[in-house]
């Protein structure tokens, strides 16, 4: 198949690249009268077109970094004192934003007659919370074949239905514990593209695991963003775990591999896992995931989730981030993230329908404390909800 | 990133293309699959209706029934308004009379201020300024840590202080007078737009050192919500322009069309990768044709120029003239491909590829077995690759380290590329027949693609009228269109 492709575009380009000058150089023979239209006039200088330098500039390839294979380890033992004491919000607190825009759009519907209008209103306030398109239509067609067997005719009665809806398919009696064995090596991977909130999910759920009296090893697998094992670094010392970090540009592998090995010869039960955001579209990056997981599978049964962390104000794109991640390194769950704005997280519910993946966590704020379990009932509660 | 949506719109006009008259059922008919890959692809729901009863209008209005090819104007009518959404033209930034110029970066948090900062100090660096990268992300941990990092890769002068966000805005200012800097690049923390302190802080930093630019970073993955953040951020600071960051996936970018629309204000950036070069100006009418499955014919056509030395041309013209090509030529040709870069970005960029090319996942490596297949050929073996035999293939394969199987691959595309290139060459020899002077000229350019590709040659188009360089990849013979 590679074979068929490297040779297609090549042809291709090669056609391009030869039909594009063939047709400026004939087009400036045309131009010039006395000049015959003499196709292999050589093409005399490069293109006028915007600025070249600029493009040369752009285009230069990126310069490969050597692949530090040395990995300094170096691990901070950290006074497990002074972890910040934290009260849990409760999500139904932090959904301001979600609840007032669908009831912003319920509002509308509400006193009518149910007309096409209504489904409008119904589906686009749907639309509006990153639902998508296929989910929201299976949806409303639930709701509209209950309607019918009800036979409803308030339109506030079509949001309950719509709400139930919701709650059936978000408790589709899915597993949304964190696993974690006593005595014996727990890892938690976390993955996602770039800028979801993997680091800062990590600090909070080390801070929870610490007072829950576990020991919490924080491995910065994450070798490529400049800093990131700093802002690791810092979680760690707010949250009393200790950190293992490699080099700059290290390979990740042996950063696991060595955290690892320090919880072992330390006794910590807990290894949290940071990687470096990436693309699910980079197949290398892909790769070097799956490789970073096998790694942990080396002490089979160690690796107890696998958390994909999505941001909440994700559109569509959430969906096919899930699929590819899960393709790589098989993931066990959601942590939601940045869901104290108004951003809706409705990407969840199509991720949940269509492939079967629970939410396990929610990301509602800054603070430490600011990450609580996700309960569905209160997740679909809080969306209809009328107050505020 | 923007593929899926050029597929869908693609689909629903292929069903267009070669239909006389367009009805208004079918004008509603396609507004409804616009629509619908409109949502898919994350644009607004409201940005969405505004958009589709545009067009609608347009197309059931007089326009349409005018025209000659109703199908084609349909085509260009939703392009021309996608080019409107997305920006009409290049923004500029806006530099100060008297230095320094100070730029403002503001967004949601992991959107990709601090990575679009140091690019950004790049570009303009290559550009002939002197910028100064200024963190004043005092939110998250090492935030500042990461931009000095980036400032030193770039090599450029970086100020921080351990004080307060409006301070360090100010601080820079000075440290760029005496440093003699004439651009100051201002990295804000990540805030939600209702958070109202955070916005306050914003806002107090922005009055502090009077950006001529603020910018707003939006990541192209961004859902519905885009909209909410840009009206946000414009109504707290005064946006001035858009950076869109991330776009190097395979999010639809539907972002981009709503937040141009709400803010009304340019995309003037677009992050395209994790290097820090991967950073260029916003082209709004190459992205609306790259939307319309029109591939990104300028910048592919740049790309060929920048790579390919004047005698190299001349040759691939010959080559292409005289419709033979021997596996030398392919050889050479494929170097030329590697200096353009990855081949899956060309791949991205050349209109018509049907998705599961695309989509294939294509290590530049093959391009090395590819060579060392033909390079273990013997210079006649290369020019009639019939001589082939089954011990010479053995040879080959040992030689190359790869299988006969292999050799065999090759040699039978190669086969059927040199058929193709025989049609080419008999299209080109009259050159007049199809570049777009005429209505129906759009027809593709007759590379006629062996089987075993379909769809392939339906859709490559010949090049833009070469003259043409405003042309927004819309110049005589791209399939579909109508000529200007």
């Amino acid at each position: 198949m590679v074979v068929v492709i490297v040779v297609v575009v090549v042809a291709l380009l090669l056609i391009s690249a030869g039909v594009f000058f063939l047709v400026r150089s004939s087009g400036r023979a045309k131009e010039r009268p006395g000049v015959s239209g003499e196709p292999t006039a050589p093409p005399q200088s490069a293109v006028e077109a915007p600025s070249v330098e600029e493009l040369e500039e752009l285009l230069r390839l990126p310069e490969v970094e050597e692949p530090g294979t040395d990995v300094a380890v170096e691990t901070l033992e950290i006074a497990p004192a002074v972890p910040e004491v934290v009260e849990r919000p409760r999500l139904r607190d932090r959904l301001g934003g979600t609840r007032k825009a669908f009831s912003g759009a319920f509002g509308r519907i509400r006193g009518r007659k149910i007309d096409d209008d209504t489904w409008d209103e119904l589906e686009e306030s749907l639309l509006l919370a990153d639902v998508g398109m296929l989910t929201t239509t299976r949806l409303l067609d639930a709701v509209r074949t209950r309607a019918k067997e009800t036979s409803v005719t308030e339109p506030e009665e079509l949001i309950t239905l719509l709400r139930d809806e919701v709650v059936t398919l978000l408790t589709d009696d899915a597993d949304r514990s964190l696993h974690l064995t006593a005595d014996e090596p727990n890892v938690w991977m976390f993955v996602g593209v770039n800028g979801v909130g993997k680091t800062t999910t990590i600090g909070k759920l080390a801070s929870q695991r610490v007072s829950e009296g576990h020991r919490v090893v924080l491995a910065a697998g994450d070798t490529f963003r400049a800093a990131a094992a700093d802002q690791l670094q810092l979680w760690a010392e707010r949250t009393g775990g200790e950190l293992v970090r490699g080099q700059e540009g290290a390979d990740p592998s042996s950063v696991v591999f060595d955290a690892m090995s320090a919880a072992a010869g330390r006794g910590a039960d807990l290894v949290l896992v940071d990687t470096a955001g990436r693309l699910h579209t980079k197949k290398n990056l892909m790769d070097e995931l799956s490789k970073l997981r096998r790694i942990v599978d080396r002490t089979p049964g160690a690796l107890k989730e696998v958390l994909l962390v999505i941001d909440a104000s994700t559109g569509q794109n959430g969906l096919v981030q899930a699929k590819q991640f899960a393709e790589a390194v098989d993931v066990t769950g959601i942590a939601l993230t940045k869901l104290d704005g108004t951003s809706k997280g409705g990407i969840v519910l199509a991720i949940q329908s269509e492939l079967g993946l629970p939410v396990k966590v929610v990301g509602v704020g800054e603070g430490i404390g600011d990450l609580i379990a996700f309960d569905p009932a209160e997740f679909a509660a809080a969306l209809f909800s009328d107050e505020g | 990133m923007f593929d899926a949506l050029s597929d869908r719109l693609d689909g629903i006009f292929s069903k267009l293309r070669n239909r006389g008259r367009l009805t208004e059922r079918d004008v509603d008919e396609i507004s409804r699959e616009i629509r619908l890959a409109l949502l898919e692809a994350d644009v607004n729901v409201r940005v969405v209706k505004s958009f589709i009863a545009r067009v609608k209008e347009r197309a059931v209005g007089a326009e349409v029934a005018k025209a000659l090819d109703p199908g084609q104007q349909f085509i260009k009518i939703v392009h021309e308004e996608l080019v409107a959404t997305l920006g009409g033209t290049t923004g500029k930034l806006t530099m100060s009379p008297k230095p320094p110029t100070v730029l403002m970066l503001a967004g949601l948090q992991g959107s990709g201020k601090t990575t679009a900062a140091a690019k950004l100090a790049k570009l303009l660096k290559s550009q002939g300024l002197h910028p100064l990268l200024v963190g004043a992300d005092l939110q998250r941990p090492a935030a500042v840590e990461q931009l000095r990092v980036l400032a030193g890769r770039v090599d450029v002068p970086f100020y921080s202080e351990a004080t307060d966000p409006v301070s360090v805005a100010r601080g820079a200012i000075e440290e760029a007078l005496r440093l003699g800097r004439n651009f100051v690049i201002v990295d804000t923390a990540g805030r939600l737009q209702i958070d109202t302190d955070l916005m306050d802080e914003l806002k107090a930093i922005a009055a502090a050192v009077q950006p001529q630019n603020t910018l707003l970073v939006v990541d192209a993955m961004t859902g519905q919500e885009a909209v909410n953040v840009a009206e946000a951020f414009n109504d707290a600071v005064g946006l001035d322009g858009v950076i869109l960051t991330k776009i190097d996936g395979d999010a639809r970018g539907g972002a981009a069309l709503s937040v141009k629309e709400v803010v009304g204000k340019p995309i003037l950036y677009a992050g395209t990768g994790e290097k820090l070069d991967e950073f260029e100006p916003f082209h709004p009418d190459r992205m609306a044709s790259r939307i319309l499955g029109m591939g990104d014919v300028l910048t592919l056509i740049e790309k060929v120029e920048a790579t390919f030395e004047e005698d190299e041309k001349r040759r691939a013209e010959e080559l292409l003239q005289s419709g033979r090509l021997t596996l030398e030529d392919f050889l050479e040709q494929m170097q030329q491909i590697k200096r353009m870069g990855p081949l899956q970005n060309v791949l991205g960029m050349i209109p018509g590829m049907p998705k599961e090319v695309k989509n294939a996942e294509i290590d530049d490596k093959d391009l090395g077995r590819i060579e060392a297949i033909i390079r273990s050929m013997t210079p006649e073996e290369r020019r009639k690759p019939e001589l082939i035999n089954g011990s010479r293939r053995m040879r080959i394969a040992q030689g190359s380290g790869t299988s006969t199987t292999e050799i065999n691959n090759l040699l039978k595309q190669f086969k059927q590329v040199q058929t193709m290139m025989k049609g080419m060459g008999g299209v080109t020899r009259k050159p007049k027949g199809g570049k777009g002077k005429k209505g129906k000229g759009a027809k593709p350019k007759g590379p006629r693609m062996p089987p075993g590709f379909p769809g392939l040659g339906k859709g490559f188009p010949g090049l833009p009228g070469a003259d043409d360089p405003d042309a927004g990849g819309l110049g005589g013979g791209l399939p579909g269109f109508p000529p200007r």
